[in-house]
C-alpha cells in the first residue's frame, strides 16, 4: 500500500514539472502504480534504503539510486542489483496477515512521545480520533 | 541459490492469495497503463535542491503520530534533525530495524553525507513524511497528494526523492 501511495504522488510531483525518483522493494506494486521512475532493492519490507547500521552501503546504494536522475531516458524501473542474505523470501512469500490492528487514533512510538505531543498541541489533538465520536485511547 | 530467491517477490499475488485466506474481496491495486509524465533534472545533481518524501509513517518526538487508518495528513521534519529524535509508526510492515536505524526507510544522515561529499547539491529545509499505509485511493488523490505536491513546489525542490516501506 505504502507503495502504491508513493507511486501516486510520485506520478503527481512530475506532473508538475519536478523530476521524482521513487525506491521500491515491493517491484509488482511499484510497476502497476507506474511512476517514472524507481530504483528497486530487493530487500524485504521496511529496509527499501538498506540494511540498518550499514552506512557504507546506504550511501552506495543512496549514490546509485540518485545517479538515475542523470542516467534514465525514459520511465521505468532499474533494479540496483544489491540483494539481502537468504533465506528471507520463503517467509515473505507466505500469504499470512502481519498488520496489526489499523486503529483511528495516533499511534505513538513512545509512551513520551505521546506526552510530549500532549504538552505541545493538547490531548484533543494529540489523541484525536479520526472519525467524529470516537473516544480516545492513544 | 535457489531460483525463487532470485526472483522479485510479487507482492500483488502474495496479498491476494493472504485476503483470500481471510475471506476478504481482492484488493483493487492502482493500474496505471497510461506512461507517467516525464520531467528531467535541468542541472547536474551535484547543483540540485534535493527534496525527500518518506511514507514510513516517520514522525519527530513532539510530533503528533499518524493513525493507522487511512491517516492522510502529513508531518514536516526539519533535513538538520538528530536522527535520534525520529519515530516510526505504521501497521502493515514490521519497524524494528527503522527504528534501530531510521535511516532504512528516511535517509537523512546517508543524504547529509551525499550533500557533504558533493554528490548532491542541497537539501531542502524540510523533508515531507506520510502514513502510506492508505487503503483508499480516492482519499489519497483528494486529501494528501494535492497538499504535497504543493508543498514541494512551494520548497522549489528541483528534484524529490520518495522512499516507500
Amino acid at each position: 500500500m505504502c507503495h502504491q501511495s508513493v507511486g501516486l504522488v510520485s506520478r503527481a510531483i512530475e506532473s508538475k514539472g519536478v523530476p521524482t525518483l521513487s525506491m521500491t522493494s515491493a517491484r509488482s506494486i511499484t510497476a502497476s502504480a507506474n511512476p517514472p521512475r524507481a530504483a528497486f532493492t530487493d530487500f524485504p519490507l521496511g529496509h527499501t534504503c538498506g540494511p540498518p547500521d550499514r552506512q557504507v552501503e546506504q550511501r552506495s546504494i543512496m549514490r546509485d539510486a540518485l545517479a538515475l536522475f542523470e542516467t534514465m531516458d525514459r520511465p521505468g524501473i532499474v533494479d540496483l542489483g544489491y540483494a539481502w542474505p537468504a533465506p528471507w523470501k520463503e517467509a515473505a512469500l507466505r500469504p499470512e496477515d502481519h498488520r496489526t490492528p489499523r486503529h483511528d487514533t495516533p499511534q505513538y512510538q513512545n509512551r513520551d512521545d505521546r506526552e510530549a505531543a500532549v504538552a505541545a498541541y493538547g490531548v484533543g489533538i494529540a489523541c484525536r480520533a479520526g472519525a467524529p465520536g470516537e473516544i480516545p485511547r492513544c | 541459490m535457489a531460483e525463487s530467491d532470485r526472483r522479485p517477490i510479487d507482492y500483488i499475488a502474495v496479498t491476494r492469495e493472504t485476503y483470500t485466506r481471510l475471506g476478504y474481496r481482492p484488493y483493487r491495486w492502482a493500474l496505471n497503463e497510461d506512461p507517467p509524465s516525464w520531467a528531467t533534472l535541468g542541472k547536474p545533481l551535484s547543483e540540485a535542491r534535493l527534496g525527500l518524501i518518506a511514507s514510513g509513517g516517520i514522525y519527530r518526538h513532539g510530533q503528533v503520530a499518524f493513525t493507522h487508518r487511512d491517516d492522510v495528513t502529513h508531518r514536516e521534519i526539519p533535513t538538520d534533525v538528530d536522527s535520534a529524535e525520529l519515530r516510526v509508526t505504521h501497521f502493515a510492515f514490521d519497524p524494528a530495524a527503522a527504528r534501530r536505524d531510521p535511516n532504512v526507510v528516511f535517509p537523512i544522515d546517508t543524504l547529509r553525507s551525499l550533500v557533504a561529499e558533493g554528490t548532491v547539491g542541497e537539501l531542502a529545509p524540510l523533508a515531507l513524511t506520510f502514513m502510506g499505509g492508505i487503503y483508499s485511493q480516492r482519499r489519497l488523490a483528494s486529501d494528501l497528494i494535492p497538499v504535497l505536491v504543493d508543498r514541494v513546489l512551494e520548497l522549489e525542490l528541483d528534484a524529490v526523492l520518495l522512499v516507500p516501506v
